[in-house]
């Protein structure tokens, strides 16, 4: 019999304790949540013993908000407030979205982000994202038995800067700490026990509902490498749908239909391509609203004629990544298919037949991604030390600026290995001049027009010069979720300039209060209660991040002089979080983090230093 | 004391060479990055959140010009105190001017007839005179020390990466359509 462990009263338990992480795959058409248990990452399911979430939200007539399956049974009966692919929105304006003609949406133009009108209110797309998210960290929380210390939330490789930061917005609308934006390909590689003992070159195919990525990954010793990603963010399982839909209404010779025949027909759709995966032909049977009766039948050959086309725009990106990265088909060790839509036989002979070689497919297309993210939140979350799993993620697109006629300049290449920052000198043309704004893009091609546009970062409090002697260093940081930062510094004046960089997308601080405010009653009470309690949870994460660097450095790095400040200032904060001024915790954070500056300096000399330990230490010397 | 200012060879523990044992410098780049990367940090306090940023993207700064051969003899040049001047020195032989208005005049021939293959072919041309510069730098920067020959190379080597890099372009237009 196993002895039971007690620990002594008043002893931490923290360092060992399990902390609660998450993977979520937000899908265009369904979405999961997976986390790793007893070792193995499962998907964990609702209720009804579901694992896929439809990515679909109803806002109801008696004012409630259904997310998922009862959502989806809303789609034909009332399209216009069921929000379905809400993906396809994130982080986009209304001229991305292309044809609308076939969407039952109300769609409202805004400035950065295309909104839609519902009987609640127009909704952004990430706050009907955020639903979605909410209703997944729900299900977890009840399976789990207990608070999430964080989440991975995956995006496709090819989703730009706004569509990230749209995700990571919705994701704290929902309340979630969010561990990492995680590339969809490079979690499917990571779940696919692609582990130590794999080396080599793997091609991801991820043709999910709305987007289709492609990934080149370099495996060695636990180390994924992406070499190369490219995609196409408008194409995916839902085009198929279209194609099948189109061909509905020209066999069947219907006029245009209202919004509840046109999801009903879609939906026909989609179940005459799931049907045709497994069998050589459909019945497609529907009764419109005005008594009309389809009847038709859709076979394997035809169907892979109509997307014969959309099959071969899947595969250019496949060859320029295999070009980014230097690589010919030939290099490919495995290919691994992720995403629903690849389950179609047609998709899977194209890929055969292009690498010479049958694709990897002994996981559910479905689950791989939200199953890589759970191994990669334990990971994050700190549940496992003894790893040596590494990823080294890329950026997807160039990072440009405009020029002078309408020209883009390359500041950070695509496929150039994250974290990366890239500095670029700038001065002001008027004597005086104490603001600037630069264009940021994010396209490969030459024009300004044909990139897209990622706003203006505004420029404020340039200490005022004559024209031209201003030295404005503005670098450009993009981190590992692949998010851009904007910094500036006046380089002449010596001073060191407080120049403030503002980017004009993206949700304000404001605007993400006034949202969580939206689902509370009381709002200056909320208030208060929510920026204490945020404040609380910021005070002991920092607390817990400090102890564990002194556990581990404390003695070897610190003198005691500098260990008693550290510690006069985390007895203060401690004390702060206590009180109920949240102002008083901020300033204490604040102040424990400036104590701990030079201590986390030398930490990281230290494990750099340990890093190449014993192998060329007298280069190191040097 | 390290210093994320050190130069990129000793940061990984390599000789300041041209001639790179490629083999060693991504094993050194990966055993780096796992200590400093930002995915090492998540529950990490602000400042060595910050910290892991810094070194992981100087980190993939120095590998990624230690990685490619022209950045390499540049970054070696530039440690010696010499300028490539890539920008303000275009004189070039006159040999090697020819094959380059040959290259454009066949780049631009096959790209017109939408010919893949033979931009291909001339992608493969180039990579060989690449090779043959990066030979001999090898040999001019690591046994003759000669600085401004180098530069010379250098500025060469540059010169043919750029034309590559267009080729590429062109090649993924053509397959765009």
């Amino acid at each position: 019999m196993a002895l039971l462990q007690i620990s002594e009263p008043g002893m931490s338990t923290a360092p060992h304790q399990h902390r609660l992480a998450v993977g979520i795959d937000l899908g265009t058409t369904n979405s999961l949540v997976a986390t790793v248990r007893s070792g193995l990452s499962t998907v964990l399911l609702d209720e009804a013993g579901h694992a896929l979430l439809p990515s679909v939200v109803h806002y109801t007539a008696d004012g409630q908000i259904e997310v998922g399956h009862p959502a989806q049974l809303q789609q034909s009966q009332d399209p216009q407030n069921t929000i379905v692919s809400v993906k396809r929105f994130l982080g986009r304006g209304l001229g991305d979205i292309g044809d609308t003609n076939h969407l039952p949406y109300r769609f409202v133009e805004m400035p950065g982000m295309v909104q839609i009108e519902t009987r609640a209110g127009i909704k952004s797309p990430v706050e009907v994202s955020a639903e979605i998210l909410k209703t997944l960290k729900t299900r977890a929380e009840q399976v789990l038995g207990g608070e999430l210390t964080g989440a991975v939330i995956t995006v496709p490789a090819y989703f730009d800067d706004a569509q990230r930061q749209a995700t990571k917005d919705a994701a704290r609308l929902a309340g979630l700490n969010v561990l990492r934006l995680l590339n969809e390909p490079t979690a499917a590689a990571i779940a696919y026990g692609l582990d130590n003992s794999s080396e080599g070159i793997y091609v991801i195919y991820d043709l999910g509902g709305g987007t289709f990525d492609v990934s080149i990954l370099r495996l060695t010793k636990g180390v994924f490498e992406v070499l190369s990603t490219n995609g196409d963010s408008a194409l995916g399982g839902d085009d198929f749908d279209r194609r099948i839909f189109c061909w509905i209404l020209e066999q069947a010779r219907l006029q245009p239909l209202n919004p509840a025949d046109t999801r009903l027909l879609m939906t026909k759709a989609k179940e005459a391509k799931e049907w045709l995966t497994e069998h050589a032909s459909a019945n497609i049977t529907a009764v419109l609203s005005d008594g009309e009766i389809v009847n038709l039948t859709l076979d394997q050959a035809e169907f892979h004629s109509l997307t014969q086309q959309l099959l071969n725009r899947t595969l250019a990106p496949i060859r320029k990544a295999l070009r980014d990265a230097s690589l010919a088909v030939e290099d490919v060790k495995g290919i691994v298919l992720v995403g629903g839509a690849t389950r179609m036989p047609q998709v899977r002979q194209a890929v055969t037949g292009f690498f010479g070689q049958e694709p990897l497919t002994n996981l559910d297309p479905d689950q791989v991604v939200a199953l890589g993210a759970a191994i990669q939140a334990n990971i994050l979350a700190g549940n496992r030390h003894d790893d040596e799993l590494l990823l080294l993620d890329v950026i997807p697109l160039s990072l440009g600026l405009e020029t002078m006629g309408g020209l883009v300049e390359k500041v950070i290449p695509r496929n150039s290995t994250l974290p990366i920052a890239r500095a670029q000198d700038f001065t002001t043309f008027k004597d005086g001049q104490t603001a600037m704004s630069i264009h940021v893009l994010q396209g490969e091609r030459e024009l300004v027009t044909d990139c897209r546009s990622l706003g203006r970062f505004e420029l404020r409090g340039i200490p005022p010069m004559a024209a031209g002697a201003a030295r404005i260093r503005v670098t450009f940081q993009v981190d590992a979720d692949g998010l851009l930062s904007v910094s500036a510094q006046e380089q002449t004046s010596g001073a060191h300039a407080n120049i403030v960089v503002k980017p004009s997308y993206g949700l304000s601080e404001d605007q993400i209060t006034s949202m969580l405010q939206a689902s509370f009653t009381s709002a200056e009470a909320d208030k208060h209660a929510r920026a204490l309690q945020e404040a609380r949870v910021d005070a002991a994460r920092l607390l817990e991040a400090i102890e564990a660097a002194l556990r581990q450095d404390g003695a070897a790095l610190l003198n005691d002089e500098e260990r008693t400040e550290i510690a006069a200032q985390m007895e203060n904060l401690r004390n702060c979080a206590r009180q109920e001024d949240s102002d008083a915790i901020n300033q204490a954070v604040d102040a424990l983090n400036h104590a701990t500056e030079t201590f986390a300096a030398r930490r990281m000399d230290a494990s750099v230093r340990q890093a190449l330990a014993g192998q060329s230490l007298n280069t190191l010397e040097l | 004391m390290f210093n994320i200012q050190q130069n990129h060879f000793e940061l990984f523990g390599l000789p300041a060479r041209f001639a790179v044992d490629m083999a060693l410098l991504d094993q050194h780049y990966r055993k780096l990055q796992a200590e400093v990367h930002p995915d090492r940090f998540v529950a990490a306090s602000p400042n060595e959140r910050m910290q892991s940023m810094q070194w992981a993207t100087q980190v993939n700064e120095a590998y990624r010009t230690l990685k490619h051969p022209t950045s390499r003899a540049r970054y070696l040049l530039q440690l010696q105190g010499v300028d490539t001047e890539e920008e303000s020195n275009t004189a070039m032989p006159a040999d090697f001017l020819m094959l380059q208005m040959e290259w454009r005049e066949a780049v631009e021939e096959a790209f017109d007839d939408g010919d893949v293959t033979a931009l291909d072919a001339l992608l493969k041309d180039m990579r060989e005179q690449a090779k043959i510069l990066e030979q001999a730098l090898a040999d001019t920067l690591d046994r003759q020390h000669a600085w401004q020959e180098s530069a010379d190379i250098v500025r060469k080597l540059s010169f043919v990466d750029k034309i590559r890099s267009d080729v590429e372009l062109k090649i993924s237009k053509l397959e765009d359509e």
